[in-house]
């Protein structure tokens, strides 16, 4: 590899042809035939270049870039110190520097005796850095950062380890035996500055969210070939993990080099394992010395050589040969931003000058080397960062050394500052609702029985309750979800009986998931950097949210690094911990089932269709609705896609691939037979073919992240990592010709493809080593000229909220500005994108015959909008004139079945037979009737869908155009609504007409009669009666009062009793606020108050002292409750009660017993019609029954024997009973 | 009349061990004379059914019931006329009604040959009359009407004030031409929970001291007092499960609430104590 670079260096070969070499394997014509056969004597090396060339520069930049740039929530200090914090900011690592690199000095040293070990082994020496971090309690990590890990790559676990992340390690035990932080007593302690040449520092996500990912073993590229591998690998002789080209091993320079190396390391460190330099000057120490060297054009060291580096860098990140660009862009401002230069040998500083241009002095010599290579690759790849945000670019256009060694940079990176426009916005909707109960798919009809009914209502409140309580107490310290809510989760899951359910469930689940995660609001997380996210939390006033600010502040360091682990940020937390804790397979199972429908669903959605680009300002209009309907089903669909890819992948995921190649082969048996969750290979080609690879892969991405350590190496899934390595070689950003993909959209896919190639689980020798198998990627595109792919669909706000460590780039430059948190609010970061691609024609896509193709073709070459208006207007007439065809017609035939059930009840008798034969019956009488459904449908699509369509176009659409459009409405509504009529008419009839008959049928039942037929208020009724409560009440406490016991000083005045009965008029005159149940009270308490008056039991108050009232009163009174009885109560009034022993019975305690109110009360009961004289004879009769003192028996008898006596009840024979009134004697003795 | 948790403990403070008469009610009246006779009516009932609620259990021991029932036969026996039960009732702190269920229940053991099933002993407690023995009769009755509380015709008043107030709020609803869909119709529509009203077009009340207003989509009537025990037992069997499915809402509690209470505002549950006046509708028109 050396010799290429070697040769470049010469200028034996030219910086094109060695690109052209590398990308291709073939020769090319344009190759000079004497390039050509310096390069084809090392083509088994050609796969290695790169890798090579990344971890050439990470090695030669380590001095400069030991610890990264500071961060605020790096802590300064001595790198022993730091590993062994407990409480050291969790993200602050110094985010960066991420993980190429190479051995250790440990592994290096082991590499010179074992060159001929396997490249990219990945077995790791005992070496330094054995400490883990970043483990989280959420499900997934568990296990994942255990104590051994054989399987994890030496260079991984190295990064984990450095002192450059010390958040790392914090929660460890320190290692007693790690000579890095332990070193042997004498020694100098190793600044973070030092010479330790551990350059792999991992931005090390340790937080919850962070789950998934072992802690920081995102690789980028292989090491160089020489890490040693004691024992076999088990990739060895995997398709992913080819031993290294034979040619390599014997490659002199490669031992050369690596010796130099190693012999410069021993020079620095007395030990392999405690690199500190004895020779070297006093290490600068990196707190009390944050400035950073000033960097000067004219001190570059060998200009030449750097160039040359620098255009080979270039050309292979614009090749796209390397895994990830961002990663590279973030080394780049790395060494842009580099502080100083750690020295080590005074030779080292000092250019050697006898091979200038050799590769044995070091690339980087001083500040000024590293800024002048820095600026010499950002100038090659101005196109990229002119589509960062507003923020970065200023930060770039301001960053002094990058005026001083570019002016001309500077200048088109203000220009672009400048230019970047804020247009587009994602308009999300608020998050955080509950999903709303729709009776259509929600209500009994849905459900099998009453029960999976009612248990469904009461699993939906407990979901949310476990929500809400999530919400409130999932950032408290010590809370945790499997013991806060896991057995709560487990006993709802257990009612979730029946299959039915379940799918109910998940429906909830997944409606919730998307609601409240969609949006990047939900997420929880930082997405766009700080400032809007401090500025929206400002606006709220919920104290979680204050204490998530508070967090923010405190340790401002938040997305990981430039290549972060799939994590679960925010409430997608709340969504996967449910689902751990639920550990229900079948739930499971369901959800998958139903995520996949949704995925498949939305990634057929019709997207936006080409629209002619000269009408700027209306179609500027629809293209912001585009996006944001792009931007909203690609959000969604990534978020399905990851939760379908945890779901899947979950039964598989530990925290090791497996430990032995016998153990993996037998795995690998056993998983290639299982067909995946979601068939995503045929997705993913199909959205190739239709050039939707835009919308596709993101999702695709999002789904394969979560994917375990077998997955990769699975035929299946190694075939769509071969079809996604060859999608991200071709997405050669500088290509923009006709049919190309849009900038944004090549750079989305370039930084999600480049992310999964960091994910943990993905191998990571895999991004080089596959190559000719391309064939297998057999993607005709040539079908479509122009999908989604070629629109300018993706906006920068959608880039940055997909892929959020973007931002890394922009907190890396703005630490360089300040050295603390001086990021200044207020980044626009919506630049809209220049490009719009010319429109091709979009071919049919389906085949339902010609009128479809004609249909589509009318819609070709209209707006888009016209044709999701036809497909609105006929969506909605279809769904209306269903409901149309229930309200009239069905309701007609329910009406007729109601009228025949009613003979049928009067033929039959009361009990009208067997309800269900009796629904038999009506639905063979009725059913037939529904064909007529179809025409009357028909009739309204006719009728509704043309004026729709009218309302909703613009005026001057053309009159052909707009009839073709109304048509295709109405024959589009007109297929739908029919399709479901004939399908579902039958069933709808019956259904309605079985709720009609049971309805008839309980109408029939007891209740009927109370309910009756009732009056209402007169029309000029003002409702300002008293209420019945109040009435009652009131009615209450005189007869406790009459009852007793009461104080001698208590009593009614007749004012009130008077006023009572008038207010009892007026409130059964007016109906407004009077119930059944409570007008039945009332008069059921007035015939209590007859029975208190008539036996003078109501202590009245007057002077002098409570006592009983006057005859006249009282009778007063009676003739009061009596018109009431007869013409305002319309509840049945238990005047019988009147004659019942008890209230009769208190006759029996007044002395002298007075009966003539009790048969003035009975004769004008049977005068008005209230009761009969048979009734109350009845009534009479059952008294006598009863128990009585002698006496009392007696006069119950005259009584009964005088009402008897009396048969027609003239007014004038009242007045003479009146007469008797008093006299007891009297009464008896004239019967 | 929204009260704090000081001045609501020092209302129930005074309740304690009140029995449910119409004498009690009086002086309460007379001791807060501030405050609304229906609050002091509802907070009391609350207090009163906490109690009972706690002590229930004790009263229903067969030995309670036993000498409960002895104490009556001899109280009838030496005056039938006298409050026998309903003085029973107080001595040993227990709600007359429901001592006169006790009594009720032991007695028809003794004399009929089945056990008495509930609704017949309902039945009877609604209409004494048809209790076979006069004497049992006219104590049971005595105890219903003076029982403040509990019994039939209590439960009937507070089911006429809910009512009542549930037809307040339709007619403010109509008045202010907010279009909605009663409990009846979702019933019929199939909601598992059905709120008293759902919006058919949400609207946002404004609170004065709150920049921002608050959405409603519906409104729930409660005719008494929301105090803590009740609105937690209300949000978790109903206004949480409105949240649920319809989204946030407002709960009218018509004699008042405990201002603490009102916490869940920025989650969506708002209470009143009367029909709000600020209302923006959706076409921003103030109603």
């Amino acid at each position: 590899m050396a010799a290429v670079l070697e040769s470049l260096l010469r200028e034996e070969v030219s910086v094109a042809a060695a690109v052209r070499w590398i990308a291709r394997s073939a020769q090319s014509s344009e190759d000079d035939p004497g390039e050509a056969a310096a390069l084809s004597s090392l083509r088994p090396l050609r796969k290695e270049f790169v890798p090579f060339l990344l971890n050439f520069l990470r090695e030669q930049s380590s001095r400069v870039l030991p610890q990264g740039p500071p961060t605020p929530a790096k802590a300064p200090g001595s790198s022993a110190a730091l590993p062994g914090r407990p409480g050291g900011p969790p993200r602050g690592g110094r985010g960066a520097r991420s993980q190429l690199f190479p051995p250790t000095e440990l592994s290096s040293a082991a590499a010179a005796e074992a060159p001929s070990a396997r490249r990219g082994g990945r077995r790791r020496g005992p070496g330094p850095g054995r400490e883990r971090g970043g483990r989280g309690p959420g499900g997934l990590e568990e296990g994942v950062g255990g104590e051994s890990q054989p399987w994890t790559g030496g260079r991984r676990s190295r990064g984990a380890g450095s002192p450059g992340s010390p958040s790392l390690v914090r929660s460890d035990p320190p290692n007693l035996s790690n000579l890095e932080e332990f070193p042997p007593v004498g020694s100098v302690p190793p600044g973070p500055a030092g010479t330790k040449p551990s350059r792999r520092i991992n931005p090390t996500p340790v937080s919850e969210e962070r789950s998934l990912s072992k802690p920081k073993t995102c690789f980028t590229s292989p090491p160089i070939n020489c890490v040693p591998s004691s024992q076999p690998s088990v990739l060895d002789t995997s398709p992913w993990g080819h031993g290294l080209p034979p040619g390599c091993r014997s490659l002199q320079e490669e031992r050369e080099m690596l010796r130099k190396e190693r012999s410069k390391q021993l020079q620095q460190s007395p030990s392999t394992t405690c690199p500190t330099s004895e020779l070297g000057p006093p290490l600068p120490s990196w707190s009390g010395n944050l400035t950073a060297e000033s960097a000067d054009p004219a001190r570059v060291s060998s200009r030449q050589r750097l160039e040359l580096i620098a255009l080979v860098y270039s050309s292979c990140i614009a090749e796209n040969l390397v895994p990830n660009l961002f990663l590279e862009l973030f080394f780049v401002l790395q060494l842009l931003t580099a502080r100083r230069m750690v020295a080590t040998k005074d030779g080292d500083l000092e250019p050697s000058p006898g091979a200038p241009d050799s590769l044995e002095s070091p690339l980087f010599q001083s500040v000024h080397d590293c800024v002048f290579f820095a600026v010499q690759v950002l100038e090659r790849q101005f196109q990229v960062l002119s589509y960062l945000d507003k923020g970065t670019l200023k930060l770039l256009a301001e960053n002094e050394r990058l005026l001083c060694f570019s002016p001309a940079l500077q200048g088109r990176l203000r220009a672009a500052y400048e230019g970047s426009v804020a247009k587009v916005s994602l308009a999300m909707p608020p998050s955080a609702q509950a999903v709303s109960f729709q009776p259509e798919t929600d209500n009994r009809a849905n459900f099998s029985s009453d029960r999976a009914f009612h248990t469904f209502k009461k699993q939906r409140d407990v979901f949310f309750e476990v929500l809400r309580e999530w919400e409130d107490r999932h950032e408290e310290p010590g809370w945790d979800f499997e013991k806060g809510l896991g057995s709560r989760i487990r006993a709802m899951m257990g009612q979730l009986s029946a299959a039915c359910s379940h799918s109910h469930f998940v429906r909830l689940f997944q409606k919730q998931l998307l609601q409240m995660c969609q949006s990047p609001g939900g997420t929880g997380g930082t997405v766009l950097g700080e400032a809007p996210d401090v500025l929206s939390m400002l606006g709220a006033d919920k104290l979680g949210r204050l204490r998530r600010l508070q967090e923010r502040l405190v340790a401002p360091q938040s997305s990981g690094g430039p290549c972060p682990p799939p994590t679960f940020p925010g409430c997608q937390g709340f969504f996967r911990d449910f689902i751990l804790s639920a550990s229900s397979f079948q739930f499971n199972q369901h959800l998958m089932d139903s995520l996949s429908l949704k995925i498949r669903e939305l990634n057929s959605l019709a997207l936006p269709q080409p629209e002619p680009s000269d009408e700027d300002g209306e179609s500027d209009v629809d293209w912001q609705g585009e996006r944001r309907q792009f931007a909203m089903v690609l959000l969604s669909l990534r978020l399905l896609a990851k939760f379908l890819g945890f779901v899947a992948f979950l039964p598989y995921r530990g925290p090791e691939p497996p430990p032995t190649r016998e153990l993996q082969d037998s795995i690998l048996a056993l998983r290639s037979q299982v067909p995946p969750a979601l068939d995503v290979r045929a997705l993913l080609q199909q959205g190739l073919r239709a050039r939707r690879a835009v919308l596709t892969v993101p999702w695709l991405v999002e789904f394969l992240s979560l994917a375990d350590h077998i997955v990769p190496l699975l035929d299946y899934y190694r075939s769509i990592f071969s079809v996604l390595l060859h999608l991200h070689r071709s997405l050669v950003l500088s290509k923009e010709s006709e049919g190309e993909m849009c900038f944004l959209n090549k750079l989305l896919l370039l930084a999600v493809l480049g992310w999964l190639f960091q994910i943990p689980t993905v191998p990571e020798d895999l991004f080089f080593l596959e190559e000719g198998q391309l064939d297998a990627l057999e993607v005709d595109t040539v079908a479509s000229e122009l999908g989604l792919d070629g629109m300018p669909v993706v906006d920068q706000h959608l880039l940055y909220t997909c892929c959020p460590y973007i931002g890394e780039l922009r907190k890396l430059l703005a630490s360089w500005v300040s050295g603390s948190s001086a990021r200044s609010g207020g980044f626009v970061r919506k630049i809209t994108p220049t490009t719009t691609t010319g429109l091709g024609a979009q071919p049919p896509r389906t085949s339902q015959g010609l009128q479809a193709q004609l249909a589509q073709a009318f819609f070709h070459n209209q707006p888009p909008s016209l044709r999701r208006t036809v497909e609105f207007v006929a969506e909605r007439i279809g769904s209306n004139c269903v409901k149309h065809i229930k309200a009239t017609l069905v309701a007609d035939l329910v009406r007729q079945a109601e009228s025949l059930l009613q003979e049928q009840l009067v033929t039959q008798g009361q009990d009208g037979g067997d309800p269900a034969q009796l629904l038999e019956i009506l639905c063979s009488q009725l059913c037939p009737h529904g064909a007529q459904a179809l025409t009357q449908g028909r009739e309204f699509c006719q009728k509704k869908s043309p004026g729709a369509v009218r309302a909703l176009l613009p005026e001057e659409t053309p009159a052909a155009v707009l009839s073709s459009a109304e048509n295709i409405a109405v024959g589009l509504a007109t297929e739908k609504a029919c399709t479901w009529l004939s399908a579902n008419i039958t069933a709808l009839i019956r259904r309605e007409v079985k709720a009609a008959v049971s309805r008839t049928l309980r109408a029939q039942g007891p209740e009927a009669a109370a309910r009756g037929e009732r009056r209402g208020c007169s029309r000029a009724c003002e409702h300002h009666a008293p209420l019945p409560s109040h009435l009652i009440s009131e009615i209450k406490d005189v007869l406790s009062l009459a009852v007793g016991p009461r104080d001698p000083e208590e009593g009614v005045s007749l004012d009130h009793l008077e006023q009572l009965l008038g207010q009892l008029g007026q409130t059964l005159q007016c109906r407004q606020f009077l119930c059944p149940p409570a007008e039945q009270h009332l008069a059921k308490c007035s015939v209590d108050l007859a029975s208190l008056l008539v036996a003078d039991h109501i202590p009245v108050l007057g002077p002098p002292s409570p006592r009983g009232l006057e005859r006249g009163q009282a009778r007063r009174l009676l003739h009061v409750l009596l018109s009431l009885w007869k013409d305002d109560f319309q509840v049945p009034v238990p005047l019988q009660l009147l004659l019942s022993p008890r209230n009769v019975g208190l006759l029996a305690d007044t002395r002298p017993r007075e009966w003539d109110l009790l048969l003035f009360l009975l004769r004008e009961l049977v005068e008005k019609g209230l009761m009969g004289r048979t009734e109350i004879e009845a009534c009479l009769g059952s008294l006598r029954d009863a128990q009585w003192p002698k006496d009392f028996s007696e006069e119950l008898a005259t009584l009964f024997r005088l009402f008897l006596a009396e048969p027609h009840m003239p007014e004038p024979q009242l007045r003479a009973c009146e007469l008797v009134q008093t006299n007891r004697g009297t009464v008896l003795a004239q019967s | 009349m929204i009260l704090t948790k000081a001045q609501y403990d020092e209302i129930a403070q005074c309740l304690v061990s009140v029995p449910p008469t119409r004498q009690s009610l009086r002086k309460l009246k007379q001791r807060f004379p501030s405050q609304s006779q229906a609050t002091l009516l509802s907070i009391f009932s609350q207090e009163y059914q906490k109690h009972i609620k706690r002590t229930h259990a004790k009263h229903h021991t067969s030995e309670a019931i036993e000498s409960y029932y002895q104490r009556y036969l001899n109280g009838v026996g030496r005056n039938g006329a006298a409050p026998v039960l309903l003085e029973l009732a107080n001595e040993v702190d227990y709600a007359p009604s429901l001592m006169a269920r006790i009594i009720l229940e032991r007695f028809l053991q003794e004399h009929e040959e089945t056990p008495p099933s509930k609704s017949v002993i309902n039945s009877m407690l609604r209409d004494p009359s048809q209790i076979p023995d006069g004497v049992l009769a006219n104590q049971v009755y005595q105890c219903i009407v003076n029982d403040c509380c509990y019994g039939p015709l209590v439960d009937c008043i507070k089911h006429a004030i809910g009512h009542e107030h549930e037809v307040l709020l339709r007619d403010m609803l109509l008045e202010k031409n907010l279009s909605f869909l009663d409990e009846d119709q979702l019933r019929a529509k199939g909601y598992d929970k059905t709120p008293d009203f759902i919006l058919q077009v949400p609207v946002v009340m404004l609170c004065p001291l709150a920049v921002e207003g608050h959405i409603i989509h519906w409104i729930e009537s409660k005719a008494s007092f929301g105090d803590e025990c009740s609105h937690h037992a209300y949000l978790h069997d109903q206004f949480w499960s409105y949240w649920n499915r319809f989204g946030p809402g407002l709960v009218i509690y018509w004699y008042g609430f405990i201002q603490e209470l009102d916490c869940n505002r920025e989650r969506g549950i708002l209470l009143k104590a009367c029909f709000p006046t600020d209302i923006v509708t959706l076409c921003h028109s103030v109603a």
